[in-house]
C-alpha cells in the first residue's frame, strides 16, 4: 500500500510537470501581454520603455528559459508577484480560497444530505413513480445551464420579488461585524448555493441510485430477505452499508475539488472567490496568478483521483494493490 | 375444427412465450420499458423536427431583420429596400410577442422564433461534431493503451492524465485569446472550437475504453483470436471494440448533452460561437444586460429552455441507455 502511494505521488509529479509546460506555453504565447494592457492608454510611452517594463516583469524571456526560471522559483516556494494585484500571488489565492470553499462546501453538505436519501428511495422503488420523479428532477437539474438558472433566479427572487440580493458578498454600507455580518453574507449566499445544489444534486442522487440498485439485487440481500428480516434492517443494515464503499471513495475524491472556485457562478453574482479573480486575471493577462492558479487546480484533480484510490482500499479490505 | 383452432391457438400463444429474445432484443425492451427514457426519445424528435423541419415553414430567414415605420407602425423586412427608404423607419427592436413574431424581436430586430430553430441546429451539429472528434481521439488510443499496455499503456495513460488536469474552462478563456488575435474568421471559429473542445475531452473516454479493453483481453475469444493469428487491428477493431460499444454509447448520449452545456457557457463567457451563428448557447448570452434580464423575458427564456430540454433528453436516453444495457438488471 505504501509503496503505491508513493509511486502514484512519483507519477503526479511527472503528470504535473507535463501540465505545467503546457500551461506556462499557452500562457505566454497569449496575443497582448500585460504591458499593452497597462500602457495601451499611454500614447507617449517609447518602444524602449516597454521593452523595460517586459524585462521588469519578466516578460522579454523565451519561452523555455522563461518556464525554467519560473519552474525553479516554484520548487523554492515562490510563485511569483500577482501583475494586478501587486502582492505575491499565494498571499492572493490564499485571501481568496476561503469564500470559494465556504460557498462550495455547505453547498457540497446539503447535496449529499439531500441525494442520499432521494437516491436510496429511487433504488428501492425502482420503475415506480417515486423514482421517475426523482430522477426527473435529479437529471433536470445536471441539465441546466448554471449561468441560465442564475439568471431566472436572479429575475424572480431579487427583481421581481426583492427577497434576495442581486448579486454581491455584503450589504453596502452597512459595516456589520461579528454574527450580523456572517448572517448578512449568509443572506447573499442563498442564490449561489441553490445553483450550486440544483446544479450539482443530480450527479451524486445518479451515482447513490446506481450503487444502492447494484447491491439491492446481490445474493446477500436476497438471503436476508429470505431470513426474514425487515425491509428497514435489509436496507439500512445490509444493503447501505456497502453502498457506502463506493459513496465514501467520491466523497474523498470530491473534497479537493471544493477549493477550486467556481468561474461562473462566482462571476455572476460578483462573489469576490477565486473563479472570479481568475476571469479577472484572463482580462488583465496576469500570468504570475494565472500559472499558479491552472497549476493549483491540476494538484487539486490528482488529489482528488489519489484519494479516491487509496480511500477504495481503505474502506474496502478485499482491495489490495501491489 | 374448433378444438383444431383452439389448439392451434395455444401453440401460436405457448410460441411468442418461449420466444427466444437476441441480448439486443432484451436492451430494447428494457429501454422500451423506461418511461423516462421514452420521454426523453420524444422530446429529442420533437427538438430535431423543430430544428430541422421548422425553418421549412418559418416566413423569416435567420438574419433577416425587421424595421418598423414609427409613423404608421407598419413592419418592413430589410430586403423591402424600397421601403426602407421612407422617412421615419428604424429598427424594430425588441418588440413583444405577437401573431406576426411569436416570440418577438431580439436586440438586433430579428424573429426570436426563428433563431430559435436555427441556433437549436447550429447547437445540435457542433456537440455532435465534437463528439465524434472526441470518441476517434479517444476510442483509438484508449483501445491501444488497453491493448499493448506496458510501455504504451503508460505513455498514453500519462498523456491522459496530463490533459484530465488541464482545467477546461480557463483555458478555453485563453484559447479564444488567441483565436482573435490569429484573426481567424468568425465563420470558421466554429470548426477551430469543436477540434478544441474535442481534444479537451478526449481522455475521458481513452480512460474508459482502456478500462474496457483490460478487461476484454484476459477473455477466452481473445486469446482464441490470437491463437488464429489475427491481426492486431483485426483484433481491436472487429473482436474487442463490438464488445466495449455498449459503454461506449451511454458515453457518448451524455456526451452529447454536456457539448451543448458546454458550449452555452462559453456562449456566455462571449468565447463560444458567435456571430453570424445563431447558436442557443449566445442567444441566452443577451441575458447579460439587466434590461433585457429584467424586461425582455421573451428574448433569453425560450433559448434556455430549448437548452434545458435537448440536454434533458440526452440524459434520459443515455440512463435510460445504460440501465438497458446493464445484464444485472432487474428486468
Amino acid at each position: 500500500m505504501k509503496q503505491y502511494i508513493i509511486r502514484r505521488i512519483f507519477t503526479s509529479i511527472i503528470v504535473l510537470f507535463g501540465v505545467s509546460f503546457l500551461i506556462y506555453a499557452m500562457l505566454r504565447m497569449m496575443p497582448g501581454d500585460f504591458v499593452e494592457q497597462i500602457t495601451s492608454g499611454n500614447p507617449t510611452i517609447t518602444a524602449e520603455q516597454k521593452e523595460r517594463l517586459r524585462e521588469l516583469y519578466g516578460l522579454n524571456s523565451s519561452i523555455p528559459e522563461g518556464y525554467i526560471s519560473w519552474i525553479k522559483d516554484a520548487l523554492c516556494g515562490d510563485f511569483g508577484t500577482s501583475f494586478t494585484y501587486k502582492k505575491p500571488v499565494i498571499d492572493v489565492i490564499k485571501s481568496r480560497v476561503g469564500v470559494s470553499f465556504a460557498l462550495s462546501a455547505t453547498a457540497f453538505v446539503i447535496q449529499l444530505a439531500i441525494a442520499i436519501p432521494l437516491g436510496i428511495l429511487a433504488a428501492r422503488r425502482q420503475y415506480k413513480k417515486t423514482d421517475y420523479i426523482i430522477m426527473f428532477f435529479a437529471l433536470a437539474g445536471i441539465s441546466l445551464p448554471s449561468f441560465f438558472f442564475a439568471a431566472v433566479l436572479q429575475r424572480t427572487f431579487a427583481m421581481e420579488l426583492g427577497w434576495l440580493p442581486l448579486s454581491g458578498m455584503v450589504s453596502a454600507r452597512e459595516n456589520y461585524t461579528g454574527f450580523r455580518l456572517f448572517l448578512d453574507m449568509a443572506y447573499h449566499f442563498i442564490m449561489p448555493i441553490t445553483v450550486f445544489v440544483i446544479t450539482g444534486v443530480g450527479s451524486w442522487l445518479r451515482y447513490v441510485r446506481t450503487n444502492m440498485l447494484e447491491v439491492l439485487n446481490a445474493d446477500y440481500v436476497r438471503t436476508a430477505r429470505a431470513k426474514g428480516l425487515s425491509e428497514g434492517k435489509v436496507v439500512g443494515k445490509h444493503a447501505f452499508r456497502n453502498t457506502l464503499i463506493p459513496i465514501v471513495t467520491f466523497i474523498g475524491g470530491s473534497i479537493p475539488g471544493l477549493f477550486s472556485g467556481a468561474i461562473i457562478t462566482e462571476g455572476i453574482f460578483s462573489i469576490d472567490g477565486l473563479g472570479m479573480t481568475a476571469l479577472q486575471a484572463v482580462n488583465n493577462k496576469d500570468l504570475p496568478f494565472l500559472m499558479t492558479y491552472l497549476m493549483f487546480l491540476a494538484v487539486l484533480t490528482l488529489l482528488g483521483t489519489l484519494i479516491s484510490d487509496i480511500l477504495y482500499a481503505v474502506v474496502d479490505p478485499r482491495v489490495r494493490y501491489q | 375444427m374448433v378444438s383444431a383452432d383452439a389448439a392451434r391457438e395455444k401453440s401460436n400463444r405457448n410460441e411468442s412465450e418461449l420466444k427466444i429474445m437476441s441480448p439486443g432484443q432484451l436492451v430494447i425492451k428494457r429501454f422500451l420499458k423506461n418511461k423516462l427514457a421514452i420521454a426523453g426519445l420524444i422530446i429529442m424528435t420533437l427538438v430535431v423536427l423543430f430544428c430541422f423541419v421548422g425553418p421549412f415553414f418559418s416566413p423569416y430567414g435567420e438574419y433577416e431583420i425587421f424595421y418598423i415605420d414609427t409613423g404608421t407602425g407598419e413592419e418592413i423586412s430589410m430586403y423591402d429596400t424600397e421601403g426602407l427608404k421612407k422617412p421615419g423607419v428604424g429598427v424594430n427592436v425588441k418588440a413583444p410577442m405577437s401573431s406576426a413574431h411569436l416570440l418577438g424581436t431580439d436586440a438586433d430586430g430579428r424573429d426570436v422564433f426563428t433563431r430559435l430553430m436555427y441556433g437549436g441546429q447550429i447547437s445540435l451539429q457542433f456537440s455532435v461534431a465534437v463528439t465524434i472528434i472526441e470518441l476517434i481521439i479517444g476510442v483509438t488510443l484508449g483501445a491501444f493503451a488497453g491493448y499493448f499496455g506496458g510501455k504504451t499503456d503508460m505513455l498514453i495513460m500519462r498523456f491522459v492524465e496530463i490533459f484530465y488536469c488541464i482545467p477546461f474552462l480557463p483555458m478555453m478563456l485563453i484559447v479564444s485569446a488567441f483565436m482573435m488575435a490569429f484573426g481567424i474568421m468568425p465563420e470558421d471559429k466554429i470548426y477551430y472550437l469543436m477540434l478544441i473542445m474535442g481534444v479537451f475531452n478526449w481522455a475521458g473516454v481513452a480512460r474508459m475504453v482502456r478500462g474496457q479493453m483490460l478487461t476484454i483481453r484476459e477473455t477466452e475469444y481473445m486469446y482464441a483470436a490470437k491463437a488464429a493469428g489475427l491481426s492486431v487491428p483485426r483484433q481491436i477493431f472487429r473482436h474487442m471494440l463490438p464488445n466495449a460499444i455498449p459503454t461506449i454509447i451511454v458515453m457518448a448520449t451524455m456526451d452529447l448533452g454536456s457539448f451543448i452545456l458546454t458550449e452555452s457557457t462559453l456562449s456566455y463567457l462571449g468565447v463560444g460561437l458567435a456571430f453570424p451563428y445563431a447558436s442557443l448557447g449566445n442567444m441566452v448570452n443577451a441575458v447579460n444586460k439587466s434590461v433585457i434580464m429584467r424586461n425582455y423575458l421573451n428574448i433569453w427564456l425560450p433559448p434556455g429552455l430549448l437548452i434545458l430540454a435537448i440536454v434533458m433528453a440526452f440524459n434520459f436516453i443515455g440512463d435510460g441507455l445504460r440501465d438497458a444495457f446493464d445484464p444485472k438488471g432487474r428486468r
